[in-house]
């Protein structure tokens, strides 16, 4: 279930980023890496606590050692200030317009999916793409948003069971293993 | 009265370092970080927090490590035709934690040469720039540069680099593995007769100090080590920890030193804690270690140091990028991010010092050449454009697996111009000035870059590469289009306190005490007079280290 996304939004999310990051032979789309879960995740982060920004460590369990990515970190006062001002937005909250208002990342997605239609999803790619051009700023949110999610450590939320790493061939996180010697110096 | 001994402000290499001899002298020591607290526990046994992992998303594009530009933005112009700032957001933003810039650093420790310290006497005066010589002499700090290398702990190859320095020494630690991709571009160099050889690092290449031996999990430079393979300076902190007489204070902003009532002494320091609270303390001894881009606005705002140099004189390296693209993959994740260097463009040879004179130069001095690969994922994703174009590159990887990059810290020269103040305009959270940098590399430095750019790109076709290219950072103005980030990307940092011979053209003593307040002691970069061609870190060390010695006496 989406935490700040409605499922309808969590729908066009998904198409939209599939159209920026589209599946193609041995590479899988933003949709299927589940990329709208990543961003839905960032949008609700404070909905759990600790929130959902920094992930825990030192390991993720899959190189060795105990699943430590999955006990997020707690913030201070002024880094939750930080990240509820980028999330939420200032809302006139005197503490966090000290330069001014800030439309939080929140307010853009629903604005900018609403934006792109409730029938996006069922849309040509062309159509689509048409669409997305409409708002470039919108858009690109959405992609830097798409490529933190194809390849961000899984817990996170997206890049789903590691895929986006393994279409590219990045190993990901290698701790507590590491590389061997003839690993890091030879060929291959 | 008096709470400490002694405050450090600042928990970097050069704070760490002078809280580690103070404690060791038995003094007491209040450590004072605005950042929070990542590195160790600050109770005994002073174990990680195991909160360092290989997380690229948490540490390149949140912020982990501070600061946060959302909280504290910094702005940058090129000079006063920018009007108040040109960018606002990261300017040169080192990490802002327990640990400070050495938390994220790769540890590429090399010593600065002899004509370093000397340069203008040996080289002579630049038109437009300051140059000036440091107020001692390698002989003097070598015996630092030793003890330094040994408290990081420093894996090297003493052999290795025709151009060093005489040493007294071996390395304590032999070198670690080579990068594949170093291993063919050093081949290259060597081919055209280039001298690259092992990289100092501040890595263990076998246990050392209590920590274990890298495993070159190859979440290196922007990132802290999960398993405190790297010394800096977590090494340098619980030893002072240990003394039992150092106490780390995270989430402290200092907002002031407090001076006594004849003006030339300090009493201590005012701050605010990370609940909002203000509060004071006080020493005998002010240590300030902020870094080169806050130490010269906590002196201004304090009214302490030369108020006509201070801020002055800030230097970064002319960072010259040259990458090659490969037909093969180069697997650059794994590794120390850079396990080579070569010097070749700091000693200039005929063809340097023409390219020098038909600019009107005496001289043009690059720096050290990283030999090193490309990104993590994330990174080469946001470099590509969006639609199918993506998905195919990502799987080609050519930015992040078949990239070999240089990187040349050329050597920037003092200028009076080149500073950091407040940004009349721009706010903190904490309802404070921003600061602001005013930068214009000078006409030596791009110099060195342009000529360069060329010849380390033929070295990198020699090394197999298929294509090349290159860039520098900070941009020059001349290829700078509209809406690009103009600020230098390089985290080194130095100058703004500059220490000399001369209380009217230098804001520290050759002892880094403030001429006009003595009791303060600056232990960072701020106090280089020149910023050489060479990674700050473990000269920020070594001259801590003697300048913490000064004060213990």
């Amino acid at each position: 279930m989406p935490e700040f996304l409605t499922a309808a939004e969590h729908r066009t999310l998904a198409a939209a980023c599939d159209r920026l990051i589209p599946p193609v032979d041995g590479h899988p789309g933003a949709a299927a890496l589940g990329v709208a879960d990543y961003v839905d995740g960032l949008l609700g982060a404070f909905t759990v606590d600790p929130p959902r920004i920094w992930a825990g460590g030192p390991f993720s369990g899959r190189a060795g050692g105990d699943p430590g990515f999955r006990r997020f970190l707690p913030l201070t006062p002024m880094e939750e200030l930080a990240w509820r001002t980028r999330i939420e937005g200032s809302q006139g909250d005197p503490a966090r317009e000290f330069n001014g208002p800030v439309v939080g990342w929140q307010a853009r997605y629903r604005a900018g999916l609403a934006a792109l239609g409730a029938d996006f999803a069922e849309q040509d790619p062309d159509e689509q793409d048409r669409r997305l051009a409409a708002d470039p700023e919108f858009r690109s949110l959405c992609y830097e948003h798409a490529c933190e999610g194809a390849y961000a450590a899984p817990e996170y939320g997206g890049n789903r069971a590691g895929g986006g790493w393994r279409a590219i061939g990045f190993p990901g996180d290698s701790q507590p293993r590491g590389y061997t010697e003839a690993e890091v110096s030879g060929r291959a | 009265m008096r709470d400490f001994d002694a405050i450090v402000v600042g928990t970097g290499p050069g704070g760490a370092t002078a809280a580690q001899v103070l404690a060791e002298a038995g003094r007491s020591v209040c450590m004072l970080e605005k950042g929070a607290n990542h590195l160790l526990a600050l109770d005994a046994p002073y174990g990680p927090l195991g909160h360092v992992s290989n997380d690229e998303l948490k540490f390149t594009r949140r912020h982990f490590l501070g600061p946060d530009p959302l909280l504290e933005p910094r702005t940058f112009r090129g000079d006063e035709s920018g009007g108040d700032h040109e960018f606002v957001g990261d300017v040169n933003n080192l990490p802002s934690t327990v640990g400070g810039g050495g938390f994220h650093a790769d540890g590429k420790l090399p010593r600065f040469r002899e004509e370093d310290f000397c340069a203008r006497s040996t080289l002579g005066p630049v038109d437009g720039a300051d140059v000036v010589d440091w107020p001692f002499g390698y002989a003097e700090l070598e015996p630092f540069y030793t003890e330094a290398e040994r408290l990081v702990g420093v894996a090297g190859d003493h052999t290795a680099n025709p151009f060093a320095a005489w040493r007294s020494g071996p390395y304590p630690m032999p070198p670690g593995p080579d990068m594949f991709c170093a291993t063919l571009t050093t081949a290259a160099a060597e081919r055209l007769g280039y001298h690259p050889y092992r990289a100092p690092t501040g890595v263990n290449s076998v246990e050392y100090d209590g920590r274990p031996a890298c495993n070159n999990c190859g979440f290196c430079a922007d990132f802290g080590c999960p398993i405190e393979a790297k010394g800096d300076p977590v090494g340098m902190l619980r030893a002072a920890l240990r003394t039992g007489r150092t106490e780390i204070r995270p989430g402290v902003r200092v907002t002031e030193i407090v001076l006594d009532a004849t003006g030339r002494r300090a009493r201590g320091v005012r701050y605010v804690d990370a609940a909002g609270e203000p509060g004071e303390v006080h020493a005998e001894t002010v240590v300030v270690a902020a870094g080169a881009f806050e130490t010269p606005r906590l002196l201004a705002r304090s009214g302490v140091g030369n108020p006509d140099v201070v801020g002055r004189y800030l230097m970064y390296h002319l960072q010259t990028l040259v990458l090659g693209l490969f037909p093969f993959r180069l697997h650059a994740y794994k590794g120390r991010s850079v396990t080579h260097l070569m010097d070749d463009p700091i000693v200039p040879d005929a063809a340097a010092l023409a390219a020098a004179h038909q600019a009107g130069l005496p001289y043009a001095r690059g720096g050290i050449v990283e030999h090193g690969g490309a990104g993590l994922p994330i990174l080469e994703a946001l470099h590509l454009p969006p639609g199918e174009a993506h998905s195919r590159a990502m799987l080609e990887s050519v930015m992040r697996d078949r990239m070999a990059a240089f990187t040349m810290q050329g050597e920037d020269l003092p200028q009076a111009g080149n500073r950091i103040d407040d940004d009349p305009r721009v706010r903190d959270a904490w309802g404070r000035p921003a600061g602001r940098v005013t930068y214009t590399p000078h006409r030596h430095d791009v110099v060195a870059a342009t000529h360069w750019a060329p010849r380390l790109e033929a070295v990198m076709r020699e090394a197999g590469a298929h294509t090349t290219f290159w860039v520098t950072s900070p941009t020059l103005r001349e290829n700078l289009r509209p809406g690009a980030d103009p600020t230098p990307r390089s985290r080194h940092i130095m100058g703004t306190a500059r220490m000399g011979t001369d209380p009217r053209t230098s804001v520290c003593d050759p002892g880094q005490r403030c001429w006009d307040v003595e009791n303060v002691v600056v232990t960072d970069s701020s106090v280089f007079p020149t910023s050489t061609g060479y990674g700050p870190t473990l000269t920020i060390v070594a001259t801590a280290l003697r300048a913490a010695r000064l004060v213990v006496g």
